[in-house]
């Protein structure tokens, strides 16, 4: 499965703490990450194997990655985005179906560049 | 920085160095440090477009560790605050419960812990290796080791063109991920229950608004840790001041948050939004959002630190020290990636670089704090991780405390043993098991 970048990504809900107090104003995902620089390299360094995602029962990584970048399909597969990734490696470490996620660093001096790290 | 000139396309001789270090994180940096100093060649390979690109930390370096590599550091290191103040928090959702350490004494020199921004601190370590003569490589992934005919490791392949970079020794400081541990065998492809994913937002405000609220002058900061705060997924929060900026974050156990269904920035808005964090961040801007694995196992998940012609240092090595109230890591990498750099530099120069060869280095780092405090606090993680520790002590905690502070007249006050049996009972906690959980933090930490 190819990476799609078009993958699209809901407004968080306004934030309210468990005792119904500060509440935050609503975030989008992608203002957050607009935060981030990225290089985007031309090669994707994550590739999915959605026919190993269609048997998996947890599809964890779709709400473990902080990046958000994985999105279930209605075919039971994966859709996924490399170009605003991390690289932290919360996909392939939390992969329940084994060889699903392949996962290699991006080309060197491509990906994410923390300023504030 | 030096350049490595990559040579014409079709050249069979690959680059020669007497050691190649891979990663220029504080582990590669110091390690090439001391490579350089020993009279060796090196090559820093970096696969960001800068040192510290990739790299992103939560709250404090422990800068004491630079003594012997870079004398009056405080002098140069690019800070941002000096902490004086340290706040260890246990928090329920509307409760909290501080223990609040100031003390002046870390705001002179020698110091004790400074906030930084990593961008700026790796790349100022790794200039100091530069400075020594080690030859900086950016934006270079290491993709394999190098073997040679009997299958020792010699050296590095690159993602450049005819890229390979042979050398007698390599120092794989390539980070929690380690692809070339990994390939060496050494660590296994995912390890989840041994790691935790630590997210970060870094908030814009400004400095003397940050003097007010958190109680210091322009140099001074304040670090704080959260207990309780991260949605019942066994981690914990904390917050930091920078110069302009305040980090918050938290970490978190991976198989618990992917148990969760939960999105790690829910969890840091859940923290932010606490009563008694929300007044110290309030009007923050975001200034940048980023996240890392930690590997916080402990001793007990180390890879072997040797392999013939490979040594590991820093987080590849899982030298997070995560113990309760010590949570440090750029201290350990330092450490490790120095001593890792004097070992190679000893067996280059008694051309031995086997396993054998390179075996002063686990000996090194048992004779001082980067293996002692991890043998000594080897059981931490499994305590600190419990599901009472992170859920159900905090809650009593806080209970206990508002029992013991609420004025209820006409109702006498209770004694404190009958407080403690109280909310012990209401939170469905023995006291033998409290009592148990006591003796066996006093056996960790004691």
């Amino acid at each position: 499965m190819s990476a799609d970048p078009s993958v699209a990504r809901p407004l968080r809900a306004p934030v309210r703490s468990r005792h119904g107090g500060a509440v935050y104003p609503a975030q989008s995902f992608e203002e957050r990450m607009a935060a981030v620089e990225f290089r985007v390299g031309t090669r994707p360094h994550i590739t999915v194997d959605a026919a190993v995602c269609r048997s998996c029962t947890t599809k964890a990584c779709v709400s473990a990655c902080p990046a958000d970048l994985f999105a279930p399909t209605a075919d039971g597969g994966i859709l996924f985005n490399y170009e605003q990734c991390f690289e932290c490696g919360t996909c392939y470490q939390v992969c329940n179906g084994a060889g699903a996620i392949t996962w290699t660093y991006p080309d060197g001096g491509h990906g994410v560049v923390f300023h504030h790290g | 920085m030096a350049e490595l000139v990559v040579p014409p396309s079709g050249e069979s001789v690959p680059f020669r160095f007497d050691a190649v270090v891979v990663g220029a994180g504080p582990a590669g940096s110091a390690a090439a440090l001391a490579l350089a100093r020993a009279g060796r060649s090196v090559a820093l390979v970096e696969r960001g477009p800068f040192p510290g690109s990739k790299n992103v930390y939560g709250g404090v370096v422990y800068g004491r560790v630079l003594d012997p590599i870079v004398p009056r550091w405080w002098e140069e290191v690019p800070v941002e605050r000096w902490v004086v103040r340290r706040s260890t928090m246990v928090v329920t959702g509307s409760q909290s419960l501080s223990v609040d350490y100031r003390t002046q004494t870390w705001g002179d020199a020698p110091y004790n812990g400074m906030t930084t921004l990593r961008a700026r601190f790796d790349r100022w370590l790794a200039d100091k290796a530069v400075e020594a003569g080690a030859t900086l490589v950016t934006s270079t992934v290491a993709t394999g080791l190098r073997r040679d005919a009997r299958g020792r490791v010699a050296g590095v392949v690159t993602d450049r063109p005819d890229g390979e970079l042979a050398a007698s020794v390599v120092v794989a400081c390539d980070g929690v991920n380690s692809f070339l541990a990994k390939e060496a065998g050494l660590l296994p492809r995912t390890a989840p229950e041994h790691l935790t994913l630590g997210v970060k937002e870094v908030l814009d405000l400004p400095p003397a608004t940050i003097d007010e609220r958190f109680g210091v002058g322009r140099t001074e900061g304040v670090d704080m840790e959260v207990l309780g705060g991260t949605g019942g997924i066994a981690g914990g929060g904390f917050l930091y001041t920078n110069t302009a900026s305040v980090s918050v974050g938290a970490v978190l156990s991976l198989p618990q948050l992917a148990a969760s269904g939960t999105r790690p920035e829910a969890v840091i808005a859940e923290l932010k939004a606490h009563p008694t964090i929300e007044p110290l961040l309030r009007g923050g801007r975001l200034r940048e959002y980023s996240a890392h694995l930690i590997p916080e196992g402990g001793y007990d998940t180390m890879p072997p630190l040797a392999a013939d012609g490979l040594l590991v240092a820093g987080d590849a090595a899982a030298l997070t020290l995560a113990a309760g109230i010590w949570l440090e890591g750029v201290n350990f990498a330092i450490a490790s990636g120095w001593a890792a750099g004097q070992a190679a530099a000893r067996a280059l120069a008694s051309g031995d670089c086997s396993a054998a060869g390179l075996a002063s280095y686990r000996a090194d780092l048992e004779g001082q704090f980067v293996l002692a405090d991890h043998k000594r606090f080897r059981a931490a993680p499994g305590l600190v991780l419990s599901d009472r520790v992170q859920n159900r002590y905090p809650e009593m905690l806080c209970d206990l405390v508002e029992q013991l502070f609420t004025v209820a007249n006409p109702e006498p006050k209770p004694g404190g043993w009958q407080v403690l049996r109280r909310t012990a009972a209401r939170h469905g906690i023995p006291l033998r098991q409290l009592a148990a959980d006591a003796l066996r933090a006093a056996r960790i930490f004691g």
